[in-house]
């Protein structure tokens, strides 16, 4: 039978039809503006009592609010209005204080039957939304910097304790230089270098000075610290980004020496470059043993009590700590590991040795703001940003042994808790300084509108070509736009199930999609005109039209598609997003167009006696 | 329905050479004597979008911005006579420290100091847009350009030499080259800003001029199989004619999605939509044209085309 389509192919397309249509659903659904907390502390219970104070608080502002969610680690309070999302921050914030972090956000209506199938909407890129975009560069050359000083400062100690005596030795142009007075004497210190440093390699440059030594971080240890340093950027950075209290931060690495920070529906950046920039440090002291002291309190007071006396000076800062991570002990306790530099393991094993047994507190230091309001003259309220420095402590231990350059802190609670301890350690050791080299703000309003323009170009777009298929191709029009329609369901369904960002250019790669995806079906109908003119059946004229039109389409979409891929791989977010929606679009665009379609002109005229076709 | 009507296409060949000639000097003459108007993806700066309640003006915004110190602000409306787009002259803001690392304040940026001096005098602004981009990003970006369109063209000659033949991708990559540089030239003719998007356009025209030009190509390849003892010249005559109406249709439902882009889209992407109408144009006429032109200017003959690919028929009918 010609042009008949087994069933299961006619099954095949039904399904896709319908995934497209499940996963697709969820953008019809606008979410609702919410406000979200969350503790300081990951310790923090944050149950229904916590709610219905939020709750309270806003019925108190008269703000319209529904369907609080409270899961132990978060909760969630939906708003009746967007206007009102700021105030409501500001309203929870106030009653609830400085222990909780409020957040702005949007809260999905999915429905439970699309969401328990893993159909969520798309996400929207800043553009949409509003929000600050920032690229941060790391600077990487003073890390660099401070690693070979720390290293220089070991190495001369190294050599004074094995009596080789040099000259000078200094740090020119991140290398490390040492003039000696005879050759033994430079014979000895390569040796001991590359015994004991095994990271600096001894650099020979045709023509140095036969009493000198150069010495340079190997390969392999300057890519570790590049990679440690911008780590560690990102930890400080993501820590200190949850602080500000927006939903869905992007906190990522790009390129070499490059950090993204994205923060949605943020409004005011210099508040946020204030937060990102901040420097939180540490300071190690021990706990005071006579009145003479100073007084702290505990960051988590449910962990080890309200405060504690720890003495005045303070051991070392968070400069001399290198890393901090979070395992298990021999026993499979959590415990922290901490490493210091050599200077700062000094100190502490000074400080240390005569100190067994008492107790040693870790202090973070957060420098921080508060909005003071005020009424002026004309009775209007001013908030004025007033900046203060916090200090608390986190970690109260007692010293079992010496401590040096490697230590740990056990007996930190649970698993969570030792990692968080883990992560303020690293987040107050001071990383390598950050630059902002790019920022991009889109206000509010203005992403509202980008939606708007965005959502009426597709439209009048689609309708524009749909109506001009009908006047051309007629009955095969209504096919190629049964084709169109699916085609942009596919699309979004496949963009909101593999989680991409919809920006503003990805809106002008669905309108282009759009106009683009007719193409294979223009060439397949001109097709089965010209089989028709040449006089085959029409049957014939169908069949023969697919098939051959099949080759071009293929080879058109292929380049098209290598040209996205290349668009995609050069370019930044908004054109990454435009690549992504095009390539996803030429892919989805093939399947309606010569598969579908087809199902649908089988089903039509498929297996009959057909004497013409309006085409 | 009648018979096909076949045009001779390639009867103005040298009259189309000629106008690709002249618009091709045009456009290198501009490129090379004004250049592009690069925007500010590609040169780094600060630009500041700002809007006002009531239609503003923008010599008044320009007199309070020099009056708070800002030199020479390029002031211009954007979009509507409410926004406001302000760009800062002068050398590009360096790279800007977050914070000064002592006592953790924040530095002000050129942006911030703007919109404070715009303030200042009671107007009611609310800020839309800020765009920083250091000048180091700038110049990577330019070079990413230039190199992303250069792989673009080496991948696509070595798919068509692959798919294809020889002379078929050198045809079709002149065709792309030729796109290009008509859709830039006309940018930097008529002093329209090139920014990152109208980038990300150039290279979808790239796709789109190519998409035709692969159409057309196929029907030659197929034509000079199937029909003996014809001249090259008619063959592509008669393939060119089969093809219209699927090169005009589908070029037409890219420009009406191209204008509702145009009129509805939002000025953001004004200079997009501009870019891929003009190249789409161009595509069109290049894929009749320009890659048809090149190869039987180098000659392609029957012989050429009549090794079968692996795994392909010749004939194919049924």
């Amino acid at each position: 039978m010609p042009n008949k389509f087994p069933l299961w192919k006619n099954l095949v397309i039904l399904l896709v039809v319908v995934f497209g249509f499940v996963y697709a659903a969820p953008n019809l659904y606008p979410p609702d503006p919410a406000i979200q907390l969350s503790g300081q502390s990951g310790a923090m219970l944050i149950d229904q009592a916590v709610l219905d104070k939020a709750a309270a608080a806003l019925e108190q502002a008269g703000i319209d609010h529904f369907g609080g969610e409270a899961d132990g680690e978060g909760a969630l309070l939906r708003l009746g209005d967007i206007a009102e999302q700021l105030r409501a921050k500001e309203v929870i914030q106030a009653e609830m204080g400085n222990d909780y972090i409020v957040a702005l956000n949007l809260a999905p209506t999915t429905p439970d039957a699309l969401s328990s199938l893993g159909a969520v909407p798309m996400k929207l890129g800043l553009d949409l939304r509003g929000g600050v975009h920032f690229l941060l560069e790391v600077d990487l050359k003073s890390a660099l910097k401070t690693r070979l000083e720390g290293d220089l400062e070991d190495l001369k100690s190294t050599l004074r304790e094995e009596r080789v005596r040099y000259r000078s030795f200094a740090l020119i142009d991140g290398q490390i230089i040492g003039q000696f007075r005879d050759a033994e004497e430079v014979d000895k210190a390569t040796a001991l270098v590359r015994q004991n440093f095994p990271n600096l390699q001894p650099q020979s440059i045709p023509g140095q000075n036969a009493l000198s030594l150069t010495l340079a971080l190997s390969v392999q240890a300057s890519s570790d610290l590049e990679d440690n340093t911008i780590k560690q950027n990102l930890t400080s950075l993501r820590n200190r980004v949850n602080e500000i209290g927006v939903s869905e931060p992007i906190v990522s690495r790009q390129g070499k020496n490059r950090i993204v920070v994205e923060l949605p529906g943020i409004q005011d950046t210099a508040e946020a470059k204030r937060i990102i920039g901040k420097t939180a440090n540490l300071e190690f002291r021990l706990e005071a043993q006579s009145r003479i002291g100073e007084m702290f309190d505990f960051r988590d007071p449910s962990s080890q009590g309200v405060d504690a006396r720890l003495e005045n000076r303070a051991i070392i800062t968070g400069e001399n700590v290198t890393d901090a991570r979070a395992s298990f002990d021999e026993n499979g306790r959590p415990q922290v590991n901490i490493s210091l530099d050599s200077k700062g393991g000094w100190a502490m094993g000074h400080a240390t040795r005569d100190n067994i047994g008492n107790r040693l507190g870790v202090l973070f230091i957060e420098y921080k703001t508060r909005l003071e309001k005020s009424v002026d003259e004309s009775g209007t309220v001013e908030l004025t940003p007033i900046p203060y420095v916090e200090k608390h402590i986190i970690s109260l231990a007692t010293v079992q042994a010496q401590l040096g350059k490697q230590f740990r802190i056990t007996g930190a609670g649970n698993q969570r808790e030792s990692s968080e301890l883990a992560l303020l350690l690293r987040a107050g050791a001071l990383a390598a300084p950050m630059y902002i080299v790019e920022e991009r703000t889109i206000g509010p309003s203005l992403g509202t509108e980008n939606i708007q323009l965005g959502v009426k170009s597709v439209t009048v777009g689609l309708l524009a070509v749909l109506l001009f298929m009908l006047v051309i191709y007629r009955v095969f029009g209504l096919f190629a736009n049964l084709a169109l329609a699916t085609n942009l369901l596919l699309l979004v369904g496949i963009m909101s199930l593999l989680g991409a960002t919809l920006t503003l250019p990805g809106i002008a790669g669905i309108v282009l999609t759009v106009g683009m995806a007719v193409d294979a079906n223009v060439l397949i109908f001109s097709r089965i005109r010209e089989e028709l003119a040449a006089g085959l059946s029409p049957q014939g004229a169908i069949s023969a039209g697919y098939d051959r039109a099949f080759v071009s389409i293929l080879d058109a979409n292929i380049t098209t598609l290598i040209v996205a891929l290349i668009l995609y791989a050069i370019g930044s977010g908004p054109v990454q997003g435009f690549a992504v929606t095009l390539s996803i679009g030429i892919l989805t665009s093939m399947f309606t167009s010569i598969v579908m379609t087809r199902g649908v002109v089988n089903l039509v005229y498929g297996g009959r006696k057909v004497d013409r076709l309006w085409i | 329905m009648t018979q096909l009507k076949v045009y001779n296409f390639m009867g103005i060949r040298r009259l189309a050479v000629g106008l690709s000639a002249t618009l091709l000097v045009l456009s290198t003459i501009s490129l090379a004597t004004q250049g592009l108007q690069l925007g500010l993806d590609f040169t780094g700066g600060t630009q500041v979008e700002v809007g006002y309640q009531s239609p503003a003006n923008v010599e008044g915004v320009r007199a309070q911005l020099e009056r708070a110190g800002f030199e020479k602000p390029v002031v211009v409306h954007f979009g509507s006579d409410r926004d406001v787009l302000i760009r800062l002259q002068g050398k590009p803001e360096p790279e800007q420290a977050i914070s000064d690392e002592q006592d953790g304040t924040v530095k002000k940026a050129l942006s911030d100091k703007v919109y404070e001096a715009l303030q200042s005098e009671g107007a009611d602004v609310e800020l839309r847009r800020v765009d920083f981009v250091g000048p180091q990003i700038g110049e990577e970006l330019r070079e990413d350009g230039g190199l992303g369109m250069l792989a673009a063209l080496i991948v696509v000659m070595f798919y068509v030499a692959m798919r294809f033949q020889l002379k078929f991708a050198i045809g079709a990559v002149l065709a792309l080259a030729h796109d290009v540089m008509i859709t830039l030239g006309f940018f930097s003719l008529m002093r329209f800003e090139f920014d990152l998007t109208v980038l990300a356009a150039i290279l979808a025209v790239v796709g789109y001029s190519l998409n035709d030009t692969i159409v057309v190509s196929d029907r030659i390849r197929e034509n000079f199989r199937k029909i003996r003892n014809m001249a090259p010249l008619d063959v592509i005559n008669e393939s060119l004619s089969q093809t219209l109406w699927r090169t005009i249709n589908t070029s037409l439902t890219t420009l009406l999605v191209l204008l509702s882009l145009f009129f509805l889209g939002g000025e953001l992407i004004h200079n997009f939509a501009i870019a891929l109408m003009v190249g789409v144009g161009v595509g069109t006429y290049s894929s009749i044209y320009v890659a048809a032109t090149v190869m039987l200017a180098m000659d392609i003959q029957r012989e050429d085309l009549l090794v079968p690919e692996k795994g392909e028929l010749v004939d194919d009918l049924p």
